[in-house]
């Protein structure tokens, strides 16, 4: 033992003449770090209720419960995460998933509460101390549980396209499918937003499976035009994507076209299990006026059931604006014809070049018939009535891409000018470049609406897309007059659109004299929107319906008129577009089932 | 007993001259002869760090049997982590080792990057390498003060973990959680270091390095814990290899075992770091090896703040964590931990959840068959002084 050992342990004394570690008051003297993962907080007006926070929680801390002053709305659950302190072990991967960001947390670290139920409360909704909170976890940028960017889709090149209608989205191959598939969250806000409520996340869970088979019957449990809408349905899940606060919404539309294009045509029944339907097996008989979306969707739905259906389509071929209204380079024809074909066999007939109205009245069909449904479509034309739109070289963009589909040939001019802003203006412009590059070698088409870019209703990829194809588009304008001389057109003379609706939402555009333009033209289309026609009422019928605001027919929510035989649906009662057709025409086909068992 | 440190890898073996009588290799204990009493060393004692306890047979003072008892914390990490996707697993690792959970953090991850083939970005590893070294100064700090306390200096464990809590101050700062860091996330970390961390960090490295100066006067220049502590618990190198003794408590017998330095992982090759080892083989020595490699910790957090890049991504792209399935395959992941060699063994069947996973710790074997046989022969009142020696950590025991 050496006397060093025995004496270099007092120096124990010299650290009670050093200054305590202590703080005194670590409540207020001692707050968390700024990156510290103390309480929660949720930005209620980023939060949209998508339950991923409950999805990743690994102690199933986090529930999804409704909250006064929050509503469900398109995109919005209106839920939002409730915590149980008692499970919450503070791990932050909630605030990691968060799509949009708005779960984080403070850097508070007490609480003290009589009642043990205060620690499951709701972050945003309840009264805390650490709302206001600056400091505490947040997810920093390029952190990121989830993957943000979307699989590129495959396009053919504007130099490639320009002067055919081959299709131009080529679509994605199975590597390219499962990965963007990948990327859902499951948090379903889509099925709500979706008029037909289509299992967005079970048939994007199915891709993933590599389970086609399964994928495929998923879409036909709620949409029987796959091919269709996975091409150019309007995509309204998409919108309301949770992924596309941070990045971008996820493909739903491409993946459900991936799904219905493994498919092959005669495996349809096989696959769907519907071999068993070829004849109908109840006698009782359903007309079905225009074989569009909302007729076929109907047709297909009362098909399965059992019952016999007929469609009646004024013109001569199926798919309605589908056909008519939408560019082949969108949506090929023989993928119209895949959808159609199957109901076809599954014996549903369809007459064509039958004008109900004109050819057979609507009184027949209910004299022959126990039902009726229509879905007429809106076919005619909006005129802007401005002076000079009575001019023979004015057209309709739907009479223009009917003659389109129709196989005639078009008097393309020169240098057209288009008015409008939604798709049908982008298709139609589209085409008429197609045509003019055909004819004659160069593309003049401009097109104009009163909508600047920023707020065009047209989707973004068709005026990129319009633009790549030498049209140029040069919007906020709005049509004042057609100049014509020796009854041929000049041109179009446009002054400055300052605002399209007012106050109130209401359209009610306010222009700008002072600052004009002259677009010169040859030819001029309007596109400003579409109507309904609906001459095959006959006066009888008609004073045995409603109508509401503009002129349409008054429905319950089964698209059941006033007249209970008559079912009306599609776009002449929602919409326009095709996903609506699709979901009236199936809950008007289970109200037609639930009409006539009474 | 035997006290004799320098008598090289003697004293261990028990003294059975008088009780209890050995029958066929095993001691014959009849309790009814009143000349042993039975009596429990935990769970609630002081000197067991976490709980786990002891069956000790006593003569007199002396311990003639001694056999180890766990199951008052089993939580079944490994069978929750069958339950749930590979991300969720992080946050549940962490606890299986309270002092020390970052090396559990790392392994977790480690173990899910070898099976899905991911790449962890640079700056990334440095990160881990330094959260790893900060987690084995929390770690042997806390130890310090337990060998400490368990010679009845309890002043020493105030003093260290007191100087703990600054660390983990750091800790708070860096990860956003003092105890459990879930730091380590598959594909690297979460948050890069905030502003003026490296200097803080720098700040407090001095002042360890003061407080273990003092250490190094009171407690192990010092007659009484050389007196206690020499010649305790004395393992041979060829007890290393026969009970699978890893760590600081194998390099103490001169075994030349680090992982970080024979299978450097993290940024470990890149740093200049010498192995510690001791030829005694007791608890002294270990308390020795352990305490030069706290200064080496120190220091490889100096280098790590010299020589780790500003700026850099922190984590490599992962797959949406809510479907990530890994390729059906088996890894097996370790660590150097402040207890020896940490690892993971993962298998996973190509589906969303792992579809087992065992987490390896020293601890098993120190505080099982390694204390077992080193606990005979000893004071009882030398046991818990014992059992802290071998760095024990009973929630590691259990998972």
């Amino acid at each position: 033992m050496k006397l060093k050992d025995i004496l270099s342990p007092f120096n124990v004394w010299e650290r009670a003449a050093k200054k305590p570690w202590t703080i005194k008051d670590p409540i207020n003297d001692r707050p968390g770090a700024a990156n510290y993962r103390g309480f929660h907080k949720n930005d209620f007006d980023k939060c949209i209720g998508c339950g991923s926070c409950e999805e990743i929680c690994q102690n199933d801390a986090i529930d999804l419960v409704p909250v006064e002053g929050q509503e469900t709305k398109e995109g919005n659950s209106g839920l939002r995460p409730r915590i149980d302190y008692g499970r919450c072990c503070w791990c932050g991967l909630c605030v990691d998933i968060c799509p949009t960001g708005a779960l984080t947390m403070s850097n508070d670290y007490t609480w003290v509460a009589d009642d043990p139920e205060d620690y499951r409360f709701i972050p945003g909704a309840d009264k805390t101390k650490w709302q206001d909170a600056t400091k505490g976890y947040k997810r920093d940028e390029g952190i990121a549980l989830i993957n943000y960017d979307r699989v590129k889709m495959k396009e053919i090149e504007p130099e490639n396209r320009d002067k055919s209608f081959i299709e131009i989205v080529k679509g994605y191959n199975k590597d390219q499918a499962m990965k963007e598939a990948e990327r859902c969250l499951e948090c379903g806000i889509c099925i709500a937003t979706c008029p037909a409520h289509m299992d967005i996340p079970a048939y994007i869970a199915a891709i993933r499976d590599d389970d086609i088979e399964n994928a495929f019957r998923i879409l036909y449990e709620t949409n029987p035009l796959p091919e269709i809408c996975g091409r150019i349905c309007t995509h309204k899940c998409e919108t309301v994507c949770a992924l596309h606060h941070n990045g971008e919404p996820l493909a739903i539309r491409w993946l459900k076209r991936y799904i219905a294009d493994q498919i092959p045509k005669d495996k349809y029944m096989e696959v769907l299990g519907t071999e068993h339907l070829a004849d109908p097996i109840l006698d009782r008989k359903v007309a079905i006026i225009g074989a569009g979306p909302a007729g076929i969707s109907a047709a297909y739905y009362l098909a399965i059931m059992g019952y016999q259906v007929k469609i009646f389509e004024a013109l001569p071929d199926s798919g309605g604006m589908t056909r008519y209204g939408i560019p082949e380079y969108r949506l090929p024809y023989d993928q119209i014809e895949k959808d159609y074909d199957y109901i076809k066999s599954l014996g549903v007939e369809m007459q064509f070049s039958t004008r109900v109205g004109e050819d057979i009245s609507l009184e027949e069909l209910h004299r022959d018939y126990d039902a009726v449904f229509a879905g007429t479509g809106l076919h005619l034309g909006r005129s802007t009535r401005i002076p000079g739109s009575d001019n023979k070289r004015v057209y309709f963009a739907t009479d223009l891409l009917r003659e389109v589909s129709l196989g005639n040939e078009i008097d393309v001019a020169e240098k057209i000018v288009v008015i409008g802003g939604g798709n049908v203006a982008m298709d139609i412009t589209r085409t008429l470049a197609r045509l003019q590059n055909i004819k004659y070698g160069k593309v003049d088409v401009l097109t104009t609406s009163l909508e600047t870019e920023d707020i065009m209703p047209a989707d973004r990829e068709e005026v990129v897309e319009a633009r790549e194809e030498k049209a140029v588009i040069d919007p906020g304008w709005g049509p004042k007059e057609i100049e014509i001389s020796d009854g041929k057109i000049k041109g179009l003379h446009v002054v400055k659109c300052l605002s399209v609706f007012d106050e109130d939402g209401r359209f009610n555009p306010k222009f700008d004299d002072n600052q004009r333009k002259f677009f010169e033209a040859d030819m001029i289309v309007e596109s400003i929107g579409q109507g309904m026609d609906l001459s095959y009422l006959s006066e009888e019928i008609k004073s045995g319906l409603k109508f509401g605001p503009r002129g349409r027919i008054q429905v319950n929510k089964n698209f059941q008129s006033d007249l209970k035989w008559l079912f009306v649906g599609g776009d002449i009662i929602q919409g326009p577009d095709v996903i609506h057709g699709v979901a009236n025409g199936h809950v008007a086909a289970r109200a037609i089932d639930q009409f006539l068992k009474k | 007993m035997n006290r004799d440190s320098e008598s090289k890898y003697k004293g261990f073996e028990a003294d059975r001259s008088k009780y209890p009588q050995m029958e066929k290799d095993k001691p014959v204990i009849d309790l009814e002869s009143q000349k042993f009493i039975k009596t429990w060393q935990g769970p609630q004692h002081p000197g067991v760090t976490g709980n786990m306890s002891v069956e000790l047979i006593i003569n007199g003072d002396e311990i003639v049997d001694a056999k180890t008892h766990v199951g008052y914390l089993h939580r079944g990490f490994e069978k929750l982590m069958e339950r749930r996707r590979y991300i969720q697993c992080f946050p549940i690792v962490c606890r299986i080792c309270v002092p020390e959970p970052d090396t559990n953090e790392y392994c977790v991850s480690a173990a899910m990057e070898d099976l899905a083939g991911i790449v962890v970005p640079e700056k990334a590893l440095w990160l881990r390498t330094l959260n790893l070294e900060m987690s084995r100064v929390g770690s042997f700090l806390m130890w310090l003060g337990g060998q400490a306390g368990s010679l009845g200096m309890g002043a020493i464990g105030q003093w260290t973990i007191g100087m703990r809590d600054f660390w983990l101050d750091l800790f708070e700062e860096m990860t956003g959680g003092r105890v459990y860091h879930m730091y380590m996330i598959p594909g690297g970390v979460r948050k890069d270091l905030p502003e003026g961390f490296r200097d803080r960090t720098r700040e407090l490295i001095v002042r360890t390095r003061a407080l273990l100066f003092d250490i190094e006067k009171t407690f192990f220049n010092n007659a009484i814990v050389k007196a206690r502590l020499k010649g305790l618990g004395v393992i041979s190198p060829e007890m290393v290899t026969e009970y699978g003794i890893v760590g600081p408590s194998a390099r103490a017998s001169g075994i030349e075992d680090d992982i970080r330095i024979n299978n450097p992982y993290g940024k470990y090759a890149e740093l200049d770091m010498k192995m510690i080892t001791s030829d005694v083989g007791d608890a002294y020595a270990r308390a020795e090896v352990r305490y030069q490699e706290l200064h080496q910790s120190l220091d490889l957090i100096s280098q790590i703040m010299d020589k780790m890049p500003e700026g850099g991504k922190i984590q490599a792209k992962l797959p949406n964590v809510l479907h990530w399935k890994i390729p059906a395959g088996q890894t097996y992941v370790k660590a150097e931990s402040t207890r020896g060699e940490h690892g993971f063994y993962m298998v996973s069947d190509g589906t969303k959840y792992p579809r087992r996973v065992f987490a390896r710790g020293a601890s098993y074997t120190h505080a099982i068959s390694v204390l077992e046989k080193l606990a005979v022969n000893i004071s009882i009142s030398d046991l818990a002084a014992l059992m802290v020696s071998l760095h024990t950590c009973p929630p590691e025991i259990e998972r």
